[in-house]
């Protein structure tokens, strides 16, 4: 077996393990142990078997492509594929043809003999990724329109689903730990009955792990989905996962309010990745990344160009570009005109339109197209990775059981939005690259600084992973490809690792109140200092130059690529004060969260007193979590590391840097990221970050741990702005009051037409029908039934008098017969004589 | 009434020769006995006798209008038509009696006595 037939079968084995568990726990989940005690060894063992398929496949993928160390200043030195026969060079197949009708790959006829199905290995030039794509499944067909479960395998994709999984494996260790609770019957002291009880309700143990199997289902299948439509799909699978889980104590109004807000502030961005879609489908009639070979109806087989290569087509050297449908798209009204004139000869309009299309590109026809698409895909990555304006829904899904949240902001959900960016990024123009770094820069910068007041523990982290995404997202709104996405995998890392230290703190204390910690050090001190790794590693701490925790790595690259950027564009330098700023308040909150609960004396001593260490089953993934937080970011000698890794799956063309730019009215440069390594910009960045994480650390422990400065004295004298962070900007309250105030307005509004209108009109109607009814059933009964039963008694009445006449006397029947006889003589001779006489 | 009071409608039976009309005058007769002993007589068997008396008014009358003198020209009959239906009334008779002395027996047996007027079972 080759690596295009082996990577397809273990990556959709562990793609389909958690969805294997999600069946079996849903119809057999309450009769696993007592309580559905085994529910969790069910999840924990499908999703371990995910991460040993996962890792083997990782092992397979580095066997075929070696990692090896980047260059600097050359092309991204991708790992040349094997030669395993498919010797179909990308751009083979995307010669002008301009609707992305099919067309028959002629250029390679001697492919068709090779038996390895539908996998097509997109390989070969120096420049171009290696990926395996292929379709597993076709769901639907009918004309253009093809939805098909495919893979798109690179090694994004492999190192994604080690990420997802091993951080999954992890979190369920920690939750059958954590979730004991569920075990038996719950009283839920945040539930006030009617009848002032606390509501008691049966544990919801296997629940739980259902929904937890289900999510890394969905996420997987995000990460291996081979067209938009699969992605859409598991997208929407992702966030119902998410209202499972946020809503898990749906009793409590504040979680069903949560899981309901996550949901629907996420239906807004998914309302955009809509018309993203339609734009790209509507325009190129494909949604599949790669290349889709399918038989066509002449027994040839047909080649129809994926995303990827209609946008950045190898014949001009994988450069951005128009592609040919979207910019007949635009051209509409010229496509019409050529086909009147040509209304005799269809073929040669087409090949007029085909001549024409360079023309037309050149006048900037599509263009419109290609921002709409890039910005509709990127709404939905707004909600999903809950970046500004709809950031409102993350810290909210708090009410989630930690695990959860765990889940959701570090592997999960939130990742989701970044990957998809990620998979998307050949393909955004330049304008939306910078739409992209503006919404990821300011949501950093807001989340950020309402992180600096929160005093929940889990809030702080909630808002300090949004001020990460956007760390992530400016990191690729600026040409960092693989600045943004190591920074995904090692922030993956080291915030689940908080996470789940900030679950330890709230199971010791039963409280999410930071004022009410404080020494914890002590008596918990597993998880005290993997929680201090876990800081250090957010804030990017390291020796410069030397070594760091993973963040350093990852942090460094994106400082270093928004310098680049600011470099070539002095007009957004701001961008790159937006990430050190920010930086420098990471290191602040960060470490206010950790000298508050850890440091110190104990502030609460009912709290401290009860505190106490967790249990083994809990702290292990903590350390293993901790371990992977510190070395993530590092490169062993020989190249093998995240970053090297990434730069195998650079998308094609996008080494060199990009420059355009229409929308916002002047022309942006976007520089390679190599760029970003050398010299000066490296220094300037590190030593940046350096000193802003330094100050930041430096501040948090004058004012918490040493306490120089009145944390009071400061809120004091900078009150309106302390009131404005805590109450987070006033988002809610401003949407509250711009969109569901108006909606709930206009829904009173429309049920009160609905009673006051159309039940009244129903009503009468209704009314009318039954006195009509009425009158009815009068008719019914005087008339019809009267004549009726009026005969039946006349018929009664008659035979009973005639019953008088049978006396039952023989004699008198004889007397009668003679009578009778006598009479009918008589009458019929009388008859017979006034016949004959008269 | 009288035999006097019949004289002007039956006498001419006295002066003429013996045709048919007497022959119907002996049916009626016996017809008319016939009626009146089941109209009279309260035993069963009685009546019984009444109706073979009916049944052989009827017969008289039958072989008296089988007369050949009353046969039109050109008849392709035997001219036993009337011999025939008697013989078949007589059969008849005889089934009847039959049947009739075994309801006369059932009445016997429910009701210890053969008076037809001691029982009203066909009262409606």
């Amino acid at each position: 077996m080759d690596l295009a037939a082996q990577l397809p079968l273990l990556l959709g084995l562990a793609w389909l393990t958690p969805l294997a568990s999600f069946v079996a726990i849903l119809f057999f989940g309450p009769r696993m142990g007592s309580h559905g005690r085994n529910a969790a060894w069910v999840a924990t063992a499908a999703i371990v078997t995910s991460l040993v398929l996962s890792l083997t496949a990782f092992v397979v993928w580095l066997g075929g492509h070696p990692v090896r160390a980047v260059a600097h200043g050359g092309h991204a030195a991708a790992a040349h594929a094997d030669a395993n026969g498919h010797d179909a060079p990308e751009g083979g197949h995307g010669e002008a043809d301009d609707h992305g009708s099919d067309h028959a790959a002629a250029g390679n006829p001697a492919d068709d003999s090779l038996s390895a199905g539908d996998h097509h290995a997109v390989h070969g030039e120096s420049h171009t990724p290696v990926a395996y794509a292929g379709d597993w499944y076709t769901l639907y067909e009918s004309g253009r329109l093809r939805l098909s479960i495919g893979y798109y395998i690179d090694a994004l994709t492999v190192l994604m689903f080690v990420v997802v999984t091993f951080i999954a494996t992890c979190i369920h260790v920690y939750a059958s730990g954590y979730m004991h609770d569920e075990l038996h019957d719950v009283t839920d002291h945040e539930v006030t009955l009617a009848d002032g009880h606390h509501l008691h309700r049966a544990g919801r143990f296997p629940r739980f792990f259902q929904a937890l199997s289900l999510f890394c289902f969905s996420m997987l299948g995000i990460v291996i989905a081979g067209n938009l439509a699969m992605v859409f799909i598991f997208w929407e699978l992702v966030g119902i996962c998410s209202w499972f889980l946020i809503g898990f104590y749906y009793e409590r109004k504040t979680a069903s309010t949560a899981a309901n807000k996550a949901f629907i502030v996420n239906r807004v961005g998914d309302f955009g990745m809509l018309i993203g879609l339609m734009a790209l489908w509507g325009a190129l009639g494909t949604l599949s990344f790669s290349d889709v070979t399918t038989p066509g109806p002449d027994g040839h087989e047909q080649v129809t160009p994926g995303l990827f290569s209609q946008f950045r087509p190898a014949e001009t050297g994988h450069a951005l570009q128009v592609p040919d449908g979207m910019v007949v798209a635009a051209a509409a009204e010229e496509v019409a005109v050529i086909a009147a004139d040509h209304a005799a000869a269809p073929a040669d309009a087409a090949g007029e339109v085909a001549a024409r299309i360079p023309d037309w590109r050149s006048m900037g026809m599509g263009r419109w197209l290609l921002f709409i698409a890039g910005v509709g895909i990127f709404c939905g990555c707004v909600g999903k990775s809950a970046q500004f304006p709809l950031s409102v829904w993350l810290p909210d899904a708090m009410e989630g059981p930690t695990p959860v949240s765990a889940l959701v902001h570090s592997a999960t959900m939130v990742a989701a939005g970044v990957y998809l960016v990620g998979r998307f990024f050949p393909v955004l123009s330049p304008d939306v690259l910078l739409v992209i770094a503006y919404v990821g820069g300011i949501t950093l910068f807001i989340a950020a600084t309402i992180a600096l007041v929160a005093n929940d523990i889990k809030r702080v982290l909630a808002y300090s992973t949004v001020s990460q995404l956007g760390y992530m997202m400016l990191a690729l709104g600026v040409g960092g490809w693989v600045a943004g996405l190591f920074h995904l995998v090692t922030h993956a890392f080291f915030k689940s690792l908080l996470f789940l230290c900030s679950g330890s703190v709230i199971h010791a204390c039963h409280t999410n109140d930071m004022r009410k910690m404080g020494g914890l050090a002590k008596v918990m001190p597993w998880t005290a200092y993997t929680m201090l790794v876990g800081c250090l590693a957010i804030i990017g701490a390291g020796v410069p130059f030397v070594i760091g925790l993973s963040g350093y790595y990852s942090k460094d690259s994106i400082l270093a690529q928004a310098l680049s950027f600011a470099n070539a564009n002095p007009a957004h330098r701001i961008l790159y004060w937006a990430v050190a700023g920010g930086a420098f308040i990471t290191a602040f909150y960060m470490f206010r969260l950790w000298f508050m609960t850890f440091a110190g004396e104990p502030r609460d001593h009912h709290v401290a007193e009860h505190a106490h260490e967790s249990p083994n089953v809990m702290v292990t993934p903590l350390v293993v979590l901790a371990v992977l937080a510190v070395v993530a970011g590092w490169s062993l000698p020989g190249g093998l590391g995240i970053a090297n890794l990434l730069e195998q799956a650079r998308p094609a063309g996008t080494a060199e840097g990009l420059e355009g730019g229409f929308v916002f009215g002047q022309s942006l440069v976007f520089p390679a990221e190599h760029e970003s390594h050398e010299g000066a910009v490296h220094v300037t960045a590190t030593l940046t970050a350096f000193a802003t994480a330094l100050a930041g650390v430096a501040l948090a422990a004058l004012m918490y741990l040493w306490k120089v400065i009145s944390p009071a004295m400061v809120t004091s004298v900078f009150r309106p702005v302390y009131a404005f962070l805590a109450g987070r900007w006033y988002f809610d309250e401003l949407y509250d009051l711009l969109f569901v105030k108006p909606v709930l307005g206009i829904a009173s509004l429309a049920s009160g037409i609905d009673r006051g209108l159309i039940d009244k009109l129903i009503d009468g109607v209704a009314w009318s029908a039954r006195r009509l009814a009425g009158f009815d059933a009068w008719i019914d009964r005087t008339i019809v039934d009267g004549v009726v039963n009026a005969t039946a008694k006349a018929t009664w009445s008659t035979g009973l008098k005639l019953r008088g006449l049978q006396t039952g006397h023989l004699r008198q029947y004889v007397v009668f017969i003679v009578l009778g006889t006598v009479a009918l003589f008589v009458l019929a001779s009388l008859a017979f004589r006034s016949a004959v006489g008269g | 009434m009288t035999p006097i009071a019949f004289a002007p409608l039956f006498g001419f039976l006295i002066d003429t020769p013996v045709s048919i009309a007497h022959y119907l005058v002996v049916g009626g007769i016996l017809f008319t006995a016939g009626i009146a002993c089941m109209a009279t007589k309260r035993n069963a068997l009685g009546v019984l006798m009444g109706i073979e008396l009916v049944l052989n008014g009827a017969n008289v009358n039958f072989v008296a209008f089988a007369s050949p003198y009353l046969a039109s020209e050109g008849s392709r009959s035997l001219g036993l038509d009337g011999q025939v239906v008697a013989v078949f009334v007589i059969l008849l008779a005889a089934a009847e009696a039959a049947v009739a002395l075994a309801i006369t027996l059932n009445f016997y047996n429910n009701h210890a006595t053969v008076d037809v007027d001691r029982a009203d079972d066909l009262k409606g």
